[in-house]
């Protein structure tokens, strides 16, 4: 009986050190690709901010309803564009957004530009119709499939498929904690009115025709942004998962090792005692 | 000669960020220079040559296509889909580029919607190969 009972737990240290193995080279492989990804995501940003600042002041000058990407309206149809991971093992990074899409959802007619594997099966399980299937790989994602996604967006918007664009990514807050955003992009939020002062800015040509031609651009911008986001949060994600871990392997194995020890002690203990009462007789 | 504060922004990164006397771009409306205390202006970018002279009075040209282009209080953002200065410029890639683009146009109709795509990318390709040159 001990005997084999320590032959179990000897097997079972073996398995779990194996899996350890295993959850660190994951964690060391997050980690590399965690500093590219992290350069990637800080220069996509000055684009997105600076882009959104000018559609900004070209929106605010605009007349009121002579844009169709300003103007709401009723929302019969939403477009949700869900930005998660291409494989699993990070946390609660996929399942995170898919939350945030169920609960934002309600009862309105929707549809998805999923982007990451994981996002096109949530929308495959959940019958969520898809604009566009090929958009498989976040890591691969390059500012022209962007911009593929950004004229798909608004051609779909422009024949009236849809009446609401949402972005859902993950934005990585520090290496710690990863939040997920809903933004609504499509139409744009107006912003406040210019505080009483004249806008005398020169448009050429004319602020609603510039704002078509350059919403695409914007649009692309913002999601290449969005998507070098979600991927550093998915690779801070996983690493973090893969280092707890590893943490937890540690820790089961020396618990492992300690119970190992005394199953041998108590085996050698019963050992002498027979070997003693033998003698005794 | 006076200088102005001028951004270069691509998706992927920041091209110039820094003091500027001048910078030409093609706009959809024809080209436009910048000079310091421009009045505010915003036109959307075509597809074209840019020019720009930092405060030391360099030039450097550029091949410039699609984005914006934004001057608030006196300084110029550049919001562009491609900026490539010209010692950046793979010529091969853009030989090739404009060979595809050219095929494609070929076989297309012209009222066909990707015959403007194409249309683009070989005025791109022909722009880089202008530049470089």
């Amino acid at each position: 009986m001990a005997g084999a009972s320590m032959k179990d737990i000897k097997l079972r240290i073996r398995s779990v050190e194996s899996t350890m193995q295993i959850t660190k080279a994951m964690q060391l492989v997050a980690s590399s690709k965690l500093r590219r990804a992290r350069e990637r995501m800080e220069s996509s940003r000055p684009y997105a901010r600076v882009s959104r600042e000018a559609v900004m002041a070209a929106v605010s000058s605009c007349r009121e309803g002579s844009v169709p990407y300003v103007t709401p309206r009723e929302v019969k149809r939403r477009c949700y564009v869900i930005i998660a991971g291409d494989r699993g093992l990070a946390g609660g990074y996929n399942s995170n957004v898919f939350k945030a899409v169920q609960a934002h959802r309600g009862d309105v007619d929707c549809c998805a530009m999923p982007v990451g594997r994981k996002a096109q099966e949530f929308c495959h399980h959940r019958g969520i119709p898809a604009l566009a299937d090929d958009f498989e790989r976040v890591e691969g994602t390059t500012v022209g499939s962007c911009f593929r996604m950004a004229y798909l967006l608004l051609g779909a918007y422009d024949r009236g498929e849809v009446d609401e664009i949402v972005l859902v990514y993950t934005d990585l807050v520090n290496m710690m904690n990863q939040e997920v955003h809903l933004e609504r992009l499509v139409p744009v939020e107006a912003p406040e009115k210019p505080d009483g002062r004249a806008v005398s800015t020169v448009y050429e040509p004319e602020p609603d025709e510039l704002l078509g031609r350059v919403m695409p651009d914007f649009l692309a911008g913002r999601l290449y942004s969005a998507v070098c986001d979600s991927y550093a949060s998915e690779v801070a994600s996983r690493r973090n998962a893969m280092d707890s871990a590893t943490k937890n392997a540690d820790a089961m194995i020396s618990d492992l090792r300690l119970k190992y020890n005394r199953a041998r002690q108590g085996a050698i203990t019963q050992e002498i005692t027979e070997i003693v009462a033998g003698a005794e007789k | 000669m006076a200088t102005f504060h001028l951004q270069v922004v691509t998706p992927d990164h920041m091209v110039f960020d820094g003091e500027a006397e001048r910078i030409l771009l093609r706009t959809v409306n024809g080209d436009v220079c910048i000079l310091a205390h421009h009045i505010d202006f915003a036109a959307p970018l075509g597809i074209g040559e840019a020019r720009v002279t930092d405060a030391e009075g360099n030039t450097r040209t550029a091949a410039c296509a699609g984005g914006l282009l934004s001057v608030q209080n006196g300084e110029a953002r550049v919001i562009a889909t491609t900026f490539e200065w010209s010692d950046e410029i793979d010529l091969a890639r853009a030989e090739r580029a404009q060979q595809i683009a050219q095929e494609k146009l070929n076989s297309l109709k012209h009222d066909d919607r990707s015959y403007a795509f194409a249309e683009a990318k070989l005025k791109r390709a022909l722009t880089r190969i202008r530049v470089k040159e």
